[in-house]
């Protein structure tokens, strides 16, 4: 530690940045996820990197903190050249890392996270749970980061959580803090708080790197910007001196549509009807109180709301992944604007709600939305490989069939992928989402049920993703949109469902404003 | 007669003493699967260790005459099986499983060879008492009626079998090491990035396992038997791997799993003129394997990262 700071004394007059990597590469077999990348981070700005998912963001951090060691390129740190091998030797140079998937251990409590590999004492003694509490406690009164060492960190929320890990990298004596992408899983007031801990944390000297590809918090909390498209330097700017439409340009490389057009819809008749349900959380609360609405032919019913308000519940009930202790849910044909057959579907499961029409993208991509291990062949005939296109008597699979399907659908939907044989694992989380989004478009739906679907997916994709909901709005379906982003609910819905405490506050026009959504999200009244 | 002869046989001194050496002899390598298996290396591997413990410490001390360098060689052959089990499911991220299940089988298979080279078939000359690990005797204390034989007429690894689990409760939930075992089972990226060195915190567990399991073959070659057989484990390897999943990974309640074991094993060689078929007792610990695993137990979960390779910068 002593050695550190002299090293970074005499370095301190000679240059005034705290990071500087130069000409870093790195691939892996079929892959380039740094091509001769530079990046100059001054000493005490919020640097923001940015670029689309797998533009070779985290890669580079990944190279910085130790995790991967690079083909070629150098680091320097505080104007002195460095070898960083590991983890290990990023923490003795002053770096930490908030990664997007957090480092936490679940079982452990607050405190033993924080310290763990640099307890209090030499590594063969007693561990000092004492003196680690106390040393934490006063970590989070310096930085106003109250948390209570003694929690298990399995039982805090996700913003908590954050804490935790950024506790973790102070408690290292981080001066140069990487944070990747640390807003995706926070709510719009959590990430608000984060902002200003991270501009104290600035103010008390530390040097910040912040990943993310939401134009609207790099403009916010940096700067200056670098920007990465396909692994190499698209350029960078000072972000005083720029606006979103640039940087999604020097993103994409063309120019991008940040918002949706979108002409008046023509609602049909109801397609979805829910009626007072009902439902209990895993936990065994009461997690919906009596929910209803319609969805309509050809309409887009966005549901906004704070996360944790019985959306996830509401979306795995409506899809058959939850059942539900009261209420009722039908869905009704429609052929050629004319009301069809009304199926009650309340106690259907997943499969037999497909059959009948109902599409579902679910929240968690990884975990219920795709089989990750699989390729995508196998991905994109999920749920439905007893079609008989796809297998004979629900038996045996039509291989080449499955083949043409997926090449078919790999080009509508423009997945970036070298092989329809490779597992779904290798692809980028937008392009993972196309995946799911071209497997339940192309099943001709009735109703359309849209959770999260551009939840951690780059502009890009975001952009593709709304246009295909609008496309299938204007196909005639019932689209239900459930988002945490009240960017997203308001630009794609004709009308707003706010959700509060498991009940619909509130049903409203699409020129609802951001104050009025806000004011129902917290249970208030318009 | 069954309940008659279980009530004569129960309150005897000589079934809890029985029990409580078999316990010890579980307990060793089933501590030796906790230390493993918290720092997330799977270990099936107890039982081919034990054998070559078992082995290796006879023959080393019929060479030296040494009853010390016996026990160390046993434990350092023990150490290297696990050594071999570290580099495959670490280094190279093999199953763990399979890597396990191959070590069980060349032991058994090294102990035979090597058995036959030396002696042509005749079997190995049993320990003469000088080279058997011995009964220590705690003067006025063994003379206490039932407690007296139990508790203070063990041979010396059954108490050193104790201290080992003391140290290792302490280590894994009192010391700064025991933290970063236990965060490496769980999430060893999350360990890595914090600055924990993973691969060494692993191999440093499953040698030790090995060295556990190696000593626990030493107690039952040359101070339970005093002689080696072919074989001579018997599953007493996989017991433990029960005993380990009964008690939920912990010391503690593996510890009181092997009591269990223990006293199913003990009493099934005393229950034999029950008039039960002895055939069927010999099932009763591994029966008591089953009920306790099914019944008892409920469901176990075993660290989160447990069997899982390592690889950095992968997620």
């Amino acid at each position: 530690m002593q050695e550190r700071t002299a090293v970074a004394k005499t370095a301190e007059r000679e240059s005034p940045y705290a990071v500087e990597m130069r000409d870093i590469s790195k691939g892996w077999p079929g892959v380039v996820a740094n091509d001769h990348v530079n990046l100059a981070v001054r000493k005490g700005e919020i640097h923001a990197l940015v670029g689309e998912n797998g533009a070779g963001k985290t890669t580079l951090m990944n190279i910085l903190y130790g995790l991967i060691r690079p083909d070629s390129g150098e680091i320097l740190i505080n104007g002195q050249r460095t070898h960083i091998g590991g983890p290990r030797d990023a923490i003795r140079l002053g770096i930490g890392m908030v990664h997007q998937h957090f480092m936490l251990i679940p079982p452990l409590t607050v405190a033993e996270n924080i310290v763990l590999g640099h307890e209090p004492g030499n590594v063969a003694s007693v561990y000092e749970g004492k003196k680690a509490r106390q040393l934490i406690l006063e970590l989070s009164r310096q930085y106003g980061l109250p948390i209570d060492p003694d929690m298990r960190v399995d039982k805090l929320s996700v913003g908590l959580q954050q804490r935790v890990e950024i506790l973790k990298v102070l408690y290292r004596a981080a001066d140069i803090l990487i944070m990747d992408e640390p807003t995706g899983v926070l709510t719009p007031q959590e990430t608000f708080e984060l902002f200003g801990v991270l501009r104290g944390l600035v103010a008390n000297g530390k040097t910040i790197i912040f990943i993310t590809h939401k134009l609207r918090e790099v403009l916010e909390l940096s700067d200056t910007i670098t920007v990465l498209r396909r692994g190499k330097n698209a350029g960078s700017l000072v972000t005083k001196e720029t606006n979103q439409a640039e940087i999604a340009r020097m993103m994409v490389g063309r120019e991008v549509l940040l918002r949706v057009n979108k002409t008046p819809a023509h609602p049909g008749p109801v397609v979805l009807h829910v009626e007072d349900l009902h439902a209990q959380s895993d936990r065994g609360l009461q997690i919906l109180n009596g929910v209803s609405f319609d969805v309509h032919a050809g309409e887009i019913l966005g549901i906004a709301g704070v996360e944790g308000n019985g959306q996830t519940e509401l979306v795995e009930v409506l899809t058959g992944m939850r059942h539900a202790t009261s209420g009722k849910m039908t869905l009704t044909q429609i052929a050629d604007g004319n009301q069809g057959k009304t199926s009650d579907i309340t106690l259907m499961n997943a499969r037999e709600e497909r059959r009948i029409g109902l599409a579902h993208i679910p929240e968690d991509r990884r975990g219920s939305g795709l089989v990750l291990t699989d390729s995508i062949e196998d991905n994109l005939i999920l749920g439905r490989q007893r079609w008989p296109q796809f297998s004979r008597g629900g038996f045996v699979l039509l291989l080449r069939n499955i083949a043409a399907w997926a090449k078919k659908l790999i080009q509508e939907f423009d997945v970036r992928t070298t092989s329809a044989e490779a597992p779904v694992r290798s692809l980028s989380g937008g392009n993972q989402q196309k995946i799911i989004i071209a497997r339940e478009f192309s099943s001709n739906p009735m109703a359309l049920i849209a959770a999260q679907p551009t939840r951690g997916v780059d502009i890009g994709a975001i952009e593709f993703i709304h246009r295909r909901l609008i496309e299938q709005r204007d196909a005639g379906k019932a689209v239900l949109l459930v988002s945490a982003e009240l960017d997203e609910i308001r630009s794609l819905s004709d009308r707003i469902a706010v959700m509060y405490e498991g009940k619909i506050v509130d049903i409203v026009g699409e020129d609802a404003t951001e104050e009025q959504l806000g004011i129902l999200m917290t249970g208030g009244h318009l | 007669m069954f309940l008659q002869v279980l009530f004569r046989v129960l309150p005897s001194s000589d079934l809890w003493q029985a029990s409580l050496q078999f316990a010890a002899l579980l307990l060793l390598p089933a501590l030796g699967g906790v230390i493993s298996e918290r720092s997330g290396v799977v270990n099936i591997a107890m039982e081919g260790m034990m054998l070559t413990g078992a082995y290796a410490g006879v023959i080393i001390a019929l060479f030296t005459h040494s009853l010390l360098i016996g026990v160390l060689g046993a434990m350092i052959c023990g150490g290297l099986m696990a050594l071999v089990h570290a580099i495959i499911s670490i280094n190279f991220h093999a199953d763990q499983i399979v890597s396990g299940i191959a070590i069980n089988i060349a032991a058994l298979g090294l102990t035979n060879f090597l058995l036959f080279v030396q002696t042509g078939g005749q079997g190995i000359p049993s320990l003469s008492d000088a080279l058997r690990l011995p009964i220590l005797s705690f003067g006025p204390l063994t003379n206490i009626p039932f407690l007296g034989a139990v508790l203070f007429h063990q041979n010396v690894v059954f108490y050193l079998a104790i201290l080992i689990l003391l140290g290792i409760h302490f280590l894994l939930f009192r010391t700064n090491i025991g933290l970063r075992i236990r965060a490496v089972g769980e999430h060893p990226h999350a360990a890595d990035t914090a600055g924990v060195n993973v691969h060494l915190v692993r191999y440093s567990c499953v040698v030790s396992s090995g060295l556990l399991s190696g000593l626990a073959g030493a107690y039952l070659s040359m101070g339970i038997a005093g002689i080696f057989n072919s074989n001579m484990t018997a599953g007493i390897g996989f017991i433990a791997l029960a005993a380990m999943i009964f008690g939920k990974w912990s010391p503690w309640g593996t510890a009181g799993a092997c009591l269990v074991f223990g006293l199913g094993e003990a009493l099934s060689t005393r229950l034999q003129d029950s008039g039960f078929s002895p055939n069927l007792l010999a099932t009763l610990p591994y029966l008591l394997t089953l009920i306790a695993l099914v019944g008892l137990v409920g469901r176990t979960t075993p660290p989160a990262a447990d069997g899982v390779p390592y690889e950095p910068g992968t997620e």
